[in-house]
């Protein structure tokens, strides 16, 4: 686990070790199974990211195997975190150190409660995630550049092309990924909704 | 330094992409609506026009609010039950469990410091979120719906735009009464045929769900249309939606019709008096029109559905009831890890018949399936019969209101006779977060929603979905079975 501080303000790159975790569909009880969700703070969740896996493998598990101690970009495949809508799964990603992520696709809630979190999540086309995946899996101690801007990957020997749309980019560059401030900011534009919504005015139910 | 290429049209998530041929569909006039500004980088903030929270994914959303002296724009529009951790066998406080307890009363603090409706026990009102807020009229056609909880698609089947946030989300909600929301595309599924005797909506929505996939919903909302869709029951609505998330849809919904305004008709938060007739027309005018144009299409004939049942560990690796579990050679190349996977974990060949598979727990509830027709459903197979030696069968009504109507009808009585247990409402073994929950590698007949590794509380447990009728035949005989045998019994 790292102690490396959480995001803040503008993203524009992670850097650091990888760890693969290779297969499609993982969902988000996986990654935090519901026992941990009893909580009031997300605090303790970074030990228990992948519990259940983890203890199925007993200590060979990527999240355990010493070469990943230290991660901080974790490299998925296709439909990465579907399932239940649990915040609790990036937040225990985020805990146990991983602070950006690279898959095929993600599924979409999961994809927004990292973005909510300051954690990119880039997408790579099936042939490039083997790629990396193999580079990653050769040296797991090789260091790797991910490049928000540009949306790609390096290891200072190749350079992978990723994909990222324009809002995420825009947001996790400006550090307006936590955007609360944004949409309150909008008052006038809140209430002028608000006002013209059918079910709030005319046949509300009083 | 070796350079890939980028391949042109790779997309990362589909929804990024333009929605623009989906005109004049109920999802684009719902989005229109709601639409307060247009945010740097292309992504909208949208108005919110329904926020149910619970006790799981909002506690720390309201600590959220409070380190940023922020107070909850809308207190009036949003609406807070307990359901994910409570006890179903005694609902006494405190909870036996303090962390459950903790969770209760920190969601209690937080709506009474904020002014917000909390249903909690013994109210009348409690249940499961996506139980209660349409059985009291709070969800309606048009509305946009949000709630931290994935399967708040279910309120979809009023015509709304309902769909699950994170507790950031939640947080933002709460502030500011709306999202940053990147648009959907429209994929229309059309059920043409009628569903025969035996076969429910349960087996509709897991027989979509098998034949397209766990992703292919991902980058779209869902339209359920077609005259098997039009046919279908309130209740069996909010069952199909509420899995268009385990196809990957975020939402999923039903255009609203007669069935949808007099289910609504009378309720407590449903429009009444001359409000009544304005909403009516209101709602009519935002179904998808014959002019509406889908982003895609799928579809399919509900007479050819069997009774389904998952046989894996994702809902779309599922197979009708007289099918065997099927070959790495019958699944697409791409899902075959999974397969295997599946195999392993489920302790299954490939080429097992699923019918006559033994299991061990019976659980009937859910925001899926724990409405007063699956009761009802499930109650018709069981009355008369006894579950079968060595089976936990129990059922869990979805709200307060459905239990009480389940009583009034006998029901619960029948269950009893029958050898399940009746149990007070809440989420209880969908995901386990109370102590409802598998043993070691028990098999479970459920009739919830996920049947992911680990789902139902046990590391190693595994879970068969399927209808409450085809649940309440699996206790009965003790293994799977097709309940078209025990309704023509």
């Amino acid at each position: 686990m790292t102690n490396t501080a959480f995001p803040l303000g503008p993203i524009s790159s992670v850097s650091g070790s990888t760890v693969v975790l290779p297969g499609d569909d993982i969902d988000t009880d996986r990654i935090i199974p519901a026992r941990f969700l009893k909580c009031v703070s997300f605090d303790g969740l970074g030990a228990q990211a992948f519990a259940d896996d983890r203890s199925e493998l007993k200590g060979d598990h990527p999240f355990d195997r010493p070469e990943h101690q230290g991660a901080s970009i974790l490299l998925a495949n296709r439909n990465f975190g579907c399932g239940s809508s649990r915040e609790h799964a990036p937040q225990a990603l985020m805990r146990w150190g991983i602070r950006a992520i690279v898959a095929e696709s993600y599924a979409e809630i999961f994809f927004g409660n990292c973005l909510a979190l300051g954690i990119p999540c880039l997408g790579a086309e099936h042939s490039v995630m083997l790629a990396i995946q193999a580079a990653a899996t050769a040296e797991p101690s090789r260091q790797f550049q991910l490049d928000v801007a540009a949306a790609s990957l390096s290891d200072g020997q190749q350079s992978w092309p990723l994909e990222l749309g324009s809002g995420p980019r825009q947001m996790l560059l400006s550090g307006q990924w936590n955007g609360t401030a944004q949409l309150i900011a909008n008052a006038s534009a809140l209430e002028a909704t608000a006002a013209r919504l059918p079910y709030l005015g005319s046949f509300a139910a009083s | 330094m070796q350079q890939w290429q980028r391949r042109p049209g790779f997309r990362l998530v589909d929804s990024i992409g333009s929605s623009a041929l989906s005109s004049g569909t109920l999802y684009d006039k719902v989005w229109d609506l709601h639409q307060v500004a247009e945010l740097p980088g292309g992504s909208t903030q949208l108005f919110i026009g329904l926020h149910l929270i619970h006790e799981v994914t909002s506690p720390q959303a309201f600590t959220g609010i409070r380190d940023l002296g922020l107070g909850v724009r809308h207190p009036e529009r949003t609406v807070a039950t307990v359901d994910h951790i409570v006890p179903t066998s005694s609902q006494a406080r405190p909870f036996a469990d303090p962390l459950a307890e903790e969770m209760l009363v920190t969601l209690e603090r937080n709506c009474s410091e904020h002014g917000i409706t909390l249903h909690g026990l013994g109210s009348g009102r409690q249940g499961i979120v996506h139980v209660i807020a349409p059985e009291l009229g709070l969800t309606q056609p048009g509305m946009t719906v949000a709630c931290g909880d994935s399967h708040t698609s279910t309120h979809g089947a009023f015509g709304a735009i309902a769909f699950g946030i994170g507790t950031s989300q939640v947080r933002d909600v709460l502030a500011s009464q709306s999202l940053a929301m990147n648009k959907l595309k429209v994929k229309r599924i059309w059920v043409a045929g009628a569903l025969q005797r035996g076969v429910y909506a349960k087996d509709l929505v897991l027989h979509v769900i098998r034949q397209l996939g766990v992703k292919a919903g991902v980058g779209y909302a869902y339209e359920f249309a077609g005259p098997a869709i039009e046919a279908l029951s309130m209740e069996e609505r909010m069952t199909i939606c509420n899995m268009a998330i385990e196809g990957g849809a975020r939402c999923g919904y039903v255009n609203p019709d007669a069935t949808t305004f007099a289910y609504l008709k009378g309720r407590e938060y449903a429009p009444a008096g001359e409000a009544w007739a304005r909403a009516v027309a209101w709602w009519s005018s935002l179904a998808s029109g014959p002019e509406a144009v889908f982003d895609a299409e799928e579809r399919f004939d509900a007479s050819s559905i069997a009774p389904t049942v998952t046989w894996g560990i994702n809902p779309a690796q599922a197979i009708g009831v007289d099918e065997n579990v099927p070959s790495l050679g019958e699944t697409e190349p791409n899902e075959r890890p999974l397969t295997e996977e599946a195999y392993r974990y489920m302790g299954l060949a490939p080429g097992t018949p699923i019918a006559g598979l033994a299991v061990d727990v019976c659980f009937i509830g859910s925001c899926t399936n724990g409405r007063l027709s699956d009761l009802q459903a499930a109650a018709a197979v069981a009355k008369g019969r006894q579950v079968a030696p060595g089976i936990k069968a129990f059922v869990v009504p979805g709200s307060e209101q459905v239990a009480a109507a389940a009583i009034a009808e006998g029901l619960d009585g029948l269950f009893r006779e029958a050898g399940f247990e009746w149990r007070e409402p809440g989420c209880s073994m969908c995901l386990a977060m109370n102590p409802d929950r598998l043993e070691g590698r028990q098999i479970s007949a459920s009739s919830s929603n996920r049947n992911f590794k680990g789902r139902q509380g046990s590391a190693s447990g595994r879970t068969l979905l399927m209808s409450p009728a085809m649940v309440a035949a699996a206790a009965i005989n003790g293994k799977v079975t097709d309940v078209r045998a025990l309704l023509n019994a």
